[in-house]
């Protein structure tokens, strides 16, 4: 069995095939691999027994569905009005220029993925973002260079 | 300046003492039970304002093989974070309310949808629901709970759309009627509540019902949790009593130069010095205009701040939060956003503004759901207070 197909297959086994777990299912596959792919989308559908069509329209609604390849630190910094008032621009600054990449881009290793998100619930400790489930607050470009590198050398087991 | 209002400290309070307030509200009949809720004024918490006894009976009375509660923690307005706290440091507030719920409505079965931002908060919830398993093996109570994870959708939080991603399907609210009283997940009857609205069931269980209504102001009873954000010396959360004017809120946590309050998120009103004295934060009056509802986000401005990026901000938000499933919102809210954006760049004259509201009029009035019904408050809201901003 191909590594996406036994992915697919083991979160379906794990969450039960029914049109209810379709959303957990989705979210496996993307934490196994950063990315939903169309042939994780078809392979989804056969283990479901719906429509890929179905699937493909589920797992493009969702702002942390990504059916583009991410890189294993998906950074969201949050771009709504508070954290907007309160520097949000200085740190994506910061983040474009240390990743070199721009929302939207992942850097050339694969490490880094950087995203604007809308409000992330953390207004009273603005700016704030997230980098893959950790939310990182109050930030300032010094801490930004901080955040990376601490990434950086987790990824390297250093 | 002298500080006002009265902060209280009923939901954050943590008293250990949840197996016993479960044990104690279960021994009462179904009927007082709700006779408490609905005597002691509590409404949802979530901004809509719906009776919660009167929730819970009508989907109590309703025949059905299945029913659900559940908790929606896709807490997703802009400058709201009230719920993440609630959740992390008493959620077990909350599942003694979900419990009581289900024993009333006759449900076996829980869920919180969670939203995927707060998902650093799953660790610490499945502690919490292991215990309250515990407990409710204990007193031999057939309920379980369990979370689900939403994945980042401002939509979802609408209830019928919450229903739906449930489901495994798009985020995309249904027609109502049938109510999710009648017709919820998998189409059975089903009891949706904010997550403070269930926390704040525990402290009437706790209190009584004569104390939660002791606070407040006619038709909005008892405290509410505040996210204070924006130009203030102290952001954070608060809870804080109804009825105060949003005068006494900003000399409160105002800088002391806010020239614009925004009153309940994207999705809320916006409030201009000139009338703070008489604005009254509260669920009555909804309909006169002079007090304003509330999910409890209150995000100040003064005077250095542009509201013509504030809008901006609001309308890119809409745009892309939009499901797209109804032309009115998913035209409406770009239409509006490139509109006042050629205003801005004098594209267009400053008559294209009334345009623009007739616009938000319409989708006030023929959008499917509460988030294309609602672009139009902070819309208006912003554009007649502050024309000028809009134009120079």
């Amino acid at each position: 069995m191909p590594e996406s197909q036994s992915i697919v297959h083991k979160a379906a086994t794990k969450r039960g095939r029914k049109r209810q777990s379709l959303l957990p299912i989705l979210q496996d596959i993307y934490e196994h691999k950063h990315v939903i792919d169309e042939e994780d989308m078809v392979e989804v559908a056969r283990e479901l027994d719906i429509s890929a069509a179905h699937v493909y329209g589920t797992a493009t609604f969702y702002s942390f569905l990504e059916t583009r390849q991410s890189g294993q630190f998906i950074i969201r910094l949050c771009k709504t009005i508070t954290c907007m008032m309160h520097g949000k621009n200085l740190i994506l600054q910061e983040l474009e220029r240390i990743l070199k990449i721009k929302p939207g881009q992942t850097t050339p290793d694969g490490l880094f993925t950087l995203k604007e998100a809308n409000c992330l619930g953390q207004c009273h400790k603005g700016p704030a973002m997230l980098v893959n489930d950790t939310p990182h607050t109050e930030l300032t470009p010094e801490k930004i260079r901080d955040i990376i590198d601490g990434y950086r050398r987790e990824a390297l087991k250093l | 300046m002298t500080k006002t209002l009265k902060r209280l400290d009923l939901i954050f309070k943590n008293e250990g003492d949840s197996e016993a307030i479960l044990e104690k509200t279960l021994s009462r009949n179904n009927e007082d039970i709700i006779s408490d809720l609905i005597a002691s004024g509590l409404k949802g918490r979530g901004g809509a304002g719906f009776p919660t006894g009167l929730k819970w009976r009508l989907t109590g009375e309703v025949e059905a093989d299945q029913k659900y509660v559940i908790c929606n923690a896709d807490e997703g307005e802009p400058g709201t974070f009230k719920d993440r706290e609630i959740l992390s440091s008493v959620p077990h507030k909350v599942l003694t309310g979900m419990a009581v719920c289900g024993r009333i409505i006759g449900a076996t079965k829980g869920f919180i949808y969670l939203r995927n931002e707060y998902k650093f908060l799953v660790p610490k919830l499945r502690t919490a629901l292991d215990d309250f398993h515990l407990i409710m093996d204990k007193l031999n109570l057939d309920f379980r709970v369990d979370i689900f994870m939403g994945s980042g959708a401002y939509i979802c939080g609408e209830e019928s759309a919450l229903f739906e991603s449930m489901e495994g399907k798009r985020g995309e609210p249904r027609n109502k009627p049938p109510y999710p009283t009648n017709y919820g997940y998998n189409g059975k009857p089903t009891v949706i509540n904010n997550v403070e609205t269930l926390a704040h069931t525990y402290s009437i269980f706790k209190y009584g019902a004569e104390k939660f209504r002791d606070l407040g102001v006619k038709d909005s009873r008892g405290s509410k949790v505040f996210s204070v954000s924006g130009d203030t010396p102290i952001p954070g959360i608060y809870e804080l009593e109804f009825g105060m004017t949003l005068q006494r809120f900003v000399d409160d946590f105002g800088d002391g130069d806010a020239k614009a309050v925004q009153v309940g998120g994207a999705a809320g009103f916006c409030v201009p010095r000139k009338r703070f004295e008489k604005t009254i934060i509260g669920y009555q009056g909804k309909l006169t205009g002079v007090s304003l509802p509330t999910g409890g986000s209150m995000m100040i401005f003064n005077s250095s701040r542009s509201m013509y990026n504030v809008l901006h901000n609001y309308l890119e938000f809409f745009v892309e939060e939009s499901c797209g499933q109804c032309t009115p919102c998913r035209v409406g809210t770009q239409q509006l956003l490139m509109g006042v954006e050629a205003v801005k760049r004098g594209d267009k004259s400053s008559d294209y503004l009334n345009k623009l509201l007739e616009l938000s009029e319409i989708m006030r009035q023929t959008a499917k759901c509460g988030l294309g019904q609602s672009v139009a408050n902070s819309f208006s809201s912003i554009v007649e207070n502050f024309k000028e901003e809009m134009i120079y």
